[in-house]
């Protein structure tokens, strides 16, 4: 009880004695907000659950959902299989938990591709401005003037159908918010005192950008993460259910639903759990969004 | 959408506003002429480049030599990548999107029979959107905080957060299979096909135009429940904004005046708060109605509704390269005009943009 006290204490202290304890009383700070917004917490807690779920997978499954068992073909929900069995005799249930690695497969496949880009593009133009400005940004407006669906579907055609090919698609038409954010916030500091005193130390323009300009964009390029989130896994799922996406018997949610949609009518689980998992983990990344903004940038607020 | 940039400042003398206009209007022109090429360098890329073999991608692999050869000389293989791009552009600016392998008519011909069905589904779906979510929105921002605000925001979520291939199997599941209160996947029943000339391509404006009401109500049977799920989107990002838009309005010192000078409450928010809304919403609607051409791809796949959609998908499965692309350049295109009429027409309504 004395040492946790105390930790409060050391992580509300108003002088931080030293680089690591402001950076983690910045964080306890932001927490201490976060935890009140009810929403915001919901929307986490989903977020960890799918994460937990993805990785004690062997544990939590009896099967791998890609044996068949075609003696147990469209078993209604029930004790024994708690969500069913699909067309092919594979438990539902398995196929959701399995599927969950693949939803957080595409979403770090996305930020890692997308968030690079954008803050590269973003940092640079708002930094550098002039004409690179210019052409950068003139370059993302084209990018954000896309339609999205119809455009990762025509590079599908091209490319062939497959997750990975879905993801770059999704990719190449998600990092352009992120460019604007980045150069909006580069923008407003590359003027500041701080920046002045790293060009008077020779700090190299690659170094004040990584190591300067870069760490204040990225609260504001996490909220807009999470909040595209949702709009990415729904995509995904889109392409999945089109066929374009990840291919059977991968247990992609978008897919499972596309392969169900033929029982529709009389075994209607087949198609309405995956579903189901779709929504939750979508509304999972909305809230979470949602509270995140409300954090870090009160302005805008609800 | 574009932040201010420090040359729109310095011309705010009244002498200065005819010629920044023109500065202005010259830019919307100059950023609409990049988009365009920008959209068309990408499936120039996607069509020609990427493929290894681009006419084999147009012509199908059953096509005899000559045509192959045809084809070849066509696209101008034989020259330099940045002459055919040129090529291509001709070719597009001419209205010609090539030979679909599919129909074996020109993509342009089969696009324009498949649009009006789009077209009708969007527009459907956004005018429900406007007509269920505005007042939700203006409801939800009124009583802020309380019940009907929560409830407002739970279905804007849920609108926001289904993925919506699937809710439209779940409606087509209870509300046709199970409760029969609508006609199921389709434009019409099979027995009605074909008895209406297509003039417009919206069937409810055509068998309105003749008469045929029993059809028009078979149509509007149809319709209802894709738009409705096409809406559901819509509904959700209008609600969402309006809601935002008029908090914003409501805290401003004008209202205050207003209710302290005993302005009945009504007025204030619908005299008042409203129609400054109003103004911004221009933006939000154009944008739904441009992303909803988009997004019906995949309610069109649910509902068999023979549209744009279904017609890029289909296209896509029988590896036709001509029509996918013709197709995701039409609505490419409508995307972007679309946006940029809705900023246009904000820039003409609000004064202070002006």
């Amino acid at each position: 009880m004395a040492s946790e006290l105390s930790l409060r204490d050391w992580l509300l202290a108003e002088i931080p004695l030293s680089k690591s304890q402001a950076r983690c009383q910045r964080i306890f700070i932001s927490w201490l907000a976060f935890k009140h917004n009810p929403v915001a917490v919901i929307g986490l807690s989903i977020i960890v659950s799918l994460v937990a779920i993805a990785a004690l997978a062997p544990w939590i499954t009896a099967s791998d959902g890609l044996e068949l068992h075609l003696s147990e073909r469209l078993i209604a929900p029930g004790s024994e299989h708690w969500f069913g069995t699909d067309g092919l005799g594979r438990d539902i249930f398995d196929r959701i938990i399995w599927g969950s690695r693949i939803t957080l497969y595409i979403v770090a496949l996305v930020s890692i591709i997308v968030v690079p880009i954008g803050l590269l593009v973003g940092t640079v133009s708002g930094y550098i401005g002039g004409w690179v400005d210019t052409v950068l940004m003139r370059l993302t407006d084209i990018f954000l003037a896309f339609p999205r669906l119809i455009l990762a579907m025509a590079l599908v055609a091209a490319l062939g159908p497959g997750l990975e090919n879905a993801v770059l698609a999704i990719a190449l038409t998600t990092w352009s918010p992120f460019a604007r954010i980045a150069r909006a916030e580069a923008l407003t500091i590359r003027n500041s005192e701080f920046i002045l005193a790293a060009q008077v130390q020779g700090v190299s323009t690659a170094g004040i950008l990584v190591r300067h300009v870069t760490p204040l964009c990225m609260s504001s390029v996490i909220v807009r993460l999470t909040l595209d989130m949702a709009g990415i896994i729904l995509t995904a799922a889109g392409l999945g259910f089109l066929g374009l996406g990840a291919q059977p018997p991968t247990p992609e949610w978008g897919a499972m639903i596309s392969l169900g949609r033929q029982y529709l009518i009389d075994q209607w689980w087949v198609p309405t759990v995956p579903g189901i998992a779709i929504l939750v983990v979508s509304l999972g990344f909305n809230l979470l969004g949602d509270g995140l903004r409300d954090v870090f940038d009160p302005k805008s607020g609800h | 959408m574009d932040q201010s940039t420090p040359s729109d400042q310095q011309m705010t003398g009244p002498g200065l506003a005819l010629t920044s206009k023109l500065v202005k209007i010259v830019g919307v022109l100059a950023s609409l002429l990049l988009t365009f090429i920008g959209l068309t360098a990408i499936t120039f890329v996607i069509g020609r480049v990427m493929p290894a073999d681009p006419v084999l991608a147009i012509v199908g692999d059953r096509a005899s030599q000559e045509v192959y050869d045809q084809v070849f000389l066509q696209l101008g293989l034989d020259k330099p990548v940045y002459i055919q791009y040129f090529k291509y552009i001709g070719q597009l600016l001419q209205g010609d999107l090539g030979i679909s392998i599919m129909t074996a008519q020109p993509v342009a011909d089969d696009i324009r029979r498949f649009f009006p069905a789009t077209l009708e589904l969007a527009t459907i779906a956004t005018l429900l959107g406007i007509f269920v979510g505005i007042p939700m929105g203006v409801l939800a921002a009124v009583h802020k905080g309380r019940w009907p605000d929560h409830i407002i925001r739970v279905i804007g979520l849920i609108g926001y957060s289904a993925p919506i291939f699937w809710l439209g199997m779940i409606a087509l599941l209870v509300f046709y299979a199970k409760l029969d209160w609508v006609a199921g996947p389709g434009r019409l029943d099979v027995y009605y096909d074909g008895i209406v000339e297509p003039v417009t391509g919206v069937l409810m404006i055509d068998a309105a135009m003749v008469g045929e009401w029993e059809i028009f109500h078979n149509a509007l049977s149809h319709l209802i429940l894709p738009a409705s799920i096409l809406g559901t989107f819509a509904l959700a990002y209008i609600s969402r904004m309006t809601r935002s838009f008029m908090l914003d309005q409501l805290s401003q010192e004008y209202i205050l005046t207003a209710r302290v000078k005993g302005m009945p409450e009504w007025k204030v928010i619908w005299g008042h708060a409203f129609r400054n809304v109003l103004v911004q919403l221009i933006t939000i609607i154009g944008l739904t109605y441009a992303s909803l051409l988009e997004g019906s791809v995949l309610t069109e796949t649910v509902f068999s509704w023979p549209g744009i959609g279904m017609y890029i998908t289909n296209s896509l499965f029988n590896n036709d390269m001509n029509a996918v692309l013709g197709g995701t350049i039409v609505v490419g295109f409508c995307f972007v005009g679309i946006n940029l009429l809705s900023d246009l027409l904000y820039r003409l309504v609000d004064p202070r943009v002006r």
